[in-house]
């Protein structure tokens, strides 16, 4: 093993992978950190964002479905790229506003909290679609029974529809994850200082531009590959009680 | 013995009265401009068996998923165990409450069973009970175990639906019906999904019930099994009863001409 920190070490061809400075490797896990976080926090926003969204489309009132079509409609018609431009300027200033119109001071929202809340945003309009789908693809007797049983609504949705639709939502919500690590690195552009942007500050200081784009690659492939095995772990807890069909995972 | 021609209330063994366990009345629903039910009426009484039969298209599913408001009739009035269903002027239900509570009053067994697919048999049972009528956990599984005994699928508790025949899964969805311990079973067509040698076993737990004495409405489509276990039968024609009588009666001695030629079409 000795021979494989040796590589790390100062002077060495990777040494700049250190993890103490002069080495960058402790300031790229911060990055990676600081994207996982995002990530995370956007998924668990977007996911509550789709279920509203998915189950107001379905069963909501006429305004409610208009308000949501234009949202779903516009959020993925725009390229994200300008979206979080916008967004990420934006977001601020309207609690901002707000607060000055209650008389309260201005504040300035941590960049990791408004980049989360851009990326769930936007992620929200894409999960409100994938959850649509997997809710009508619920058999209507599963439904009708629990209706037919006196179940509330709300029990319904959350004893019976929301658990059958997750083995048909799965599949579509990990596409979303492994979208939503890589949209992470969008926010490079308004210096938000993640995987991407980290790798580019190291490269732009020592020169050594393809040995850290290499490396953050390596450590999103990695996010990739746990995040299937955790996907697919879910994918067959989802789907217990059905016969078993070959394959599946991501 | 029963129903809605009687002209004094029917009484049980012991002479006692027995009470209205379900009373419609001129019930109507369409659907667009299709008038699928054009003004039925029925009465059963506490023990009482209705048979409901009727060619394809009749309204004998309709009428039976009007009673639960799993369709929402037009007009009409439905009274389930003495209570009054509250319906607006276009017979949709005026509290969603009371139809909840109406439903957790009545076991409903569906054609195509729709046991909780991801559920395993003892979950279905004891779903209802935990989660809607807050019985003990403990309680509704040991209640649960005495019916799974009785409909013989004890072995069955802990596997899903999927793994189990047409027959075994529709008679967990009976032990689901009676694990609500319902006032009245309602039967679609319980058996028209199955293969031929499995409506057998069905039959047979449906027989059991009948006689324990259970309220039951059937909607059904095996005349001989209607013919036994029915204390009433009432066959529908496009959306109105055509003739109403006792099994022997109605199977015996049928009056209608549509009656006649419908008993003759299903082989009878």
């Amino acid at each position: 093993m000795n021979w494989l920190f040796g590589l790390f070490e100062p002077g060495h061809a990777l040494g700049l992978l250190a993890l103490s400075p002069p080495g960058w490797g402790g300031a790229l896990l911060t990055g990676l950190s600081h994207t996982l976080e995002i990530a995370i926090g956007s998924y668990i926003l977007g996911t509550v964002i789709g279920v509203g969204g998915a189950f107001g489309k379905l069963y909501g009132g006429p305004i409610v479905k208009d308000l949501l079509a234009i949202y779903t409609t516009a959020i993925r018609a725009i390229p994200e790229l300008i979206e979080i431009l916008l967004l990420y300027y934006l977001v601020p200033d309207i609690v901002n506003r707000f607060l000055l119109s209650l008389g309260r001071p201005r504040i300035d929202l941590p960049p990791i909290l408004v980049g989360t809340l851009v990326l769930g945003f936007v992620l929200g309009a894409y999960m409100t679609e994938v959850l649509r789908g997997a809710i009508l693809a619920v058999p209507h007797g599963q439904v009708e029974a629990a209706r037919a049983y006196g179940m509330t609504p709300l029990q319904v949705a959350h004893r019976v529809t929301l658990p059958q639709m997750l083995a048909y939502a799965l599949p579509g919500m990990a596409n979303l994850w492994l979208n939503l690590t890589k949209d992470t690195a969008l926010l490079a552009v308004i210096g938000f200082n993640e995987l991407t942007e980290t790798s580019l500050q190291a490269g732009g200081t020592t020169k050594a531009f393809m040995l850290f784009f290499t490396a953050a690659g390596i450590l999103y492939l990695i996010i990739s590959a746990l995040s299937g095995r955790l996907f697919a772990l879910a994918e067959r807890r989802a789907r217990r009680g059905q016969p078993s069909i070959r394959g599946g995972g991501i | 013995m029963t129903a809605a021609t009687a002209q004094s209330a029917p009484q049980d063994q012991n002479g006692n009265d027995r009470s209205e366990a379900i009373r419609v009345e001129n019930l109507h629903k369409t659907f667009g401009d299709l008038e699928v039910l054009k003004g039925v009426s029925l009465t059963a009484h506490e023990g009482d068996v209705v048979a409901i039969i009727g060619g394809s298209g009749s309204g004998k599913s309709t009428m039976l998923r009007c009673i639960n408001f799993l369709e929402t009739p037009t007009s009409g009035r439905i009274v389930i165990a003495g209570e009054d269903v509250e319906m607006r002027a276009d017979g949709s239900p005026a509290s969603r409450r009371q139809i909840e509570h109406i439903r957790q009053k009545l076991g409903m067994v569906f054609q195509s069973f729709n046991l909780w697919s991801h559920k395993t048999v003892m979950e279905n049972l004891i779903e209802v009970p935990v989660h809607v009528l807050k019985v003990p956990k403990a309680e509704a599984i040991a209640r649960a175990e005495k019916l799974l005994a009785r409909v013989g699928l004890s072995d069955k508790a802990d596997v899903y639906p999927a793994f189990m025949s047409g027959g075994q899964q529709q008679r967990a969805a009976i032990a689901r019906a009676l694990a609500i311990e319902p006032r009245a079973m309602l039967f679609d067509e319980p058996t028209s999904a199955l293969d031929p040698e499995l409506v057998g076993e069905v039959l047979n737990v449906i027989r059991d019930l009948a006689r324990e004495g259970r309220t039951m409405l059937l909607v059904t489509h095996e005349m001989k099994f209607a013919r036994e276990v029915s204390d009433h039968v009432i066959y529908l024609y496009n959306g109105q009863v055509e003739e109403e009588g006792p099994p022997d009666q109605l199977f015996g001695d049928p009056k209608s001409e549509r009656l006649q030629q419908f008993l003759r079409t299903v082989g009878w």
